[in-house]
């Protein structure tokens, strides 16, 4: 359950905190989202790539942070936030898995693999989303 | 209401000589309410001797509130004579599960070969329910229950009445992958239905020394009990889910080990025992440890 359309200090469903140790505990870039669309948390690895700590940056709508990445495709379409791997995963409820450009909160552009998918508890229910992402070899952009 | 433990030992029953004075059964709190009503907290091996008590006394309805399906908190149904009490209305209460109904999945215990007599054969009529995750009322009691960090679907149970408020946490590992002083509490398995409580009854089964070969396996070191506590802000721990390797004498360590890292009183730091009782009424009552 989350009643807290992500009002920062609520309560996390007991699969969000799985979500969030997983992340803190890996290497790979990770972020959550939860069940109203707030992003919540980044782990260390993903804040390299975006160029700001989850503690610089705290819990914001996942539109608003969609919106900062500017993504696009690597032809430079670009991508709304709907149709991003993590838009695919809130609003579709399936797993979905894209090549983005992405532009950091230290201005610089990469290009990632990306992969989300959703968090459904013992009942079905939504919990949030899971996004992992790659970043691709620089001489691989533009590819 | 006023609660009586009947088992605190994890994992398996010990029985003998170096468990005798907080017991070898199993997870098992009754929880008596002022409307009458009975709450049963697990089915440990400890619910065959309160069977024999409130056989002698059957309240109108009882509410059986399973944390998890693990047989040291299911054992002792197949014993509880309740259970073959024609007409007594039971309700069980137990964790969500993707695979299969609550009834299925305790039947699995309550039928041949593991046990004699199936479930559907019992005498009393047993009703199941989902553990409610939005608060519901029984008698005079409001009751919660919400997911926790073991192996398994498992969920906690928080029990308020008249302004009290009494939290069951047995089988717990708050701390898995992560040091519970860094991280916000909202981000705490369990806190949000520990916050508060007047009594806390949390799994303490390993000393901290042991927790590190133990990681994952589902339970609490003591750091990790005291912690989620404290962030908790309870009134009164009370810890519960002994391991079985740990006698008496080594319990008492673990008791100085818990207390050492409590910024409160040391009397509100207390290991649980069979015939442990706690009232929460205008005040809260925990009887003292026994002496034996």
């Amino acid at each position: 359950m989350n009643d807290s359309l992500g009002a920062p200090g609520a309560p996390k469903s007991l699969p969000l905190i799985l979500a969030r140790e997983l992340a803190s505990n890996l290497a790979t870039p990770m972020f959550l989202l939860d069940s109203g669309g707030m992003l919540v948390f980044f782990n260390d690895a993903a804040a390299m790539l975006l160029g700001k700590s989850f503690a610089e940056l705290g819990e914001i709508p996942a539109g608003e942070f969609g919106a900062a990445l500017q993504l696009s495709t690597p032809d430079g379409e670009s991508v709304r936030r709907r149709d991003s791997p993590a838009g695919i995963a809130f609003f579709e409820h399936r797993p979905a898995h894209k090549n983005v450009l992405a532009t950091a909160y230290d201005g610089v552009r990469r290009q990632y693999e990306a992969t989300a998918y959703p968090l459904f508890g013992a009942a079905g229910e939504m919990h949030g989303v899971v996004a992992v992402f790659w970043e691709v070899a620089a001489g691989n952009l533009g590819a | 209401m006023q609660a009586r433990v009947w088992g605190c030992r994890g994992s398996v029953a010990t029985p003998g000589a170096d468990t005798i004075k907080y017991g070898g059964n199993t997870s098992c709190v009754e929880v008596r309410l002022a409307s009458g009503h009975t709450l049963v907290l697990d089915a440990g091996t400890g619910m065959r001797p309160l069977g024999v008590v409130m056989d002698a006394d059957l309240p109108v309805e009882l509410h059986i509130l399973l944390t998890h399906l693990h047989l040291d908190h299911l054992q002792g149904l197949g014993f509880f004579r309740p259970l073959f009490s024609p007409g007594l209305d039971i309700h069980i209460w137990g964790p969500t599960s993707p695979v299969a109904h609550l009834s299925e999945r305790i039947a699995m215990y309550l039928s041949p070969p593991l046990f004699p007599v199936r479930l559907e054969d019992v005498s009393s009529n047993v009703t199941f329910h989902d553990a409610p995750e939005t608060s519901v009322t029984i008698g005079s009691a409001t009751i919660r229950a919400a997911k926790v960090t073991h192996q398994g679907p498992t969920v906690g149970y928080r029990i308020e009445e008249n302004g009290r408020t009494l939290v069951y946490l047995p089988d717990h590992e708050p701390s898995l992958g992560t040091d519970l002083v860094d991280v916000p509490a909202e981000w705490i398995s369990g806190h949000d239905i520990a916050q508060g409580a007047d009594v806390l009854l949390h799994d303490a089964q390993y000393r901290d020394h042991e927790y590190p070969d133990h990681v994952g396996w589902g339970h609490a070191s003591t750091s990790a009990t005291m912690e989620f506590a404290r962030k908790a802000d309870v009134g009164a721990v009370v810890l519960f889910h002994h391991d079985p390797y740990h006698t008496d004498a080594e319990l008492e360590e673990l008791l100085d080990e818990a207390r050492a890292k409590w910024p409160g009183s040391q009397d509100n730091v207390c290991l649980a025992y069979e015939g442990m009782t706690i009232a929460l009424d205008g005040g809260v009552a925990i009887s003292p440890e026994p002496t034996g």
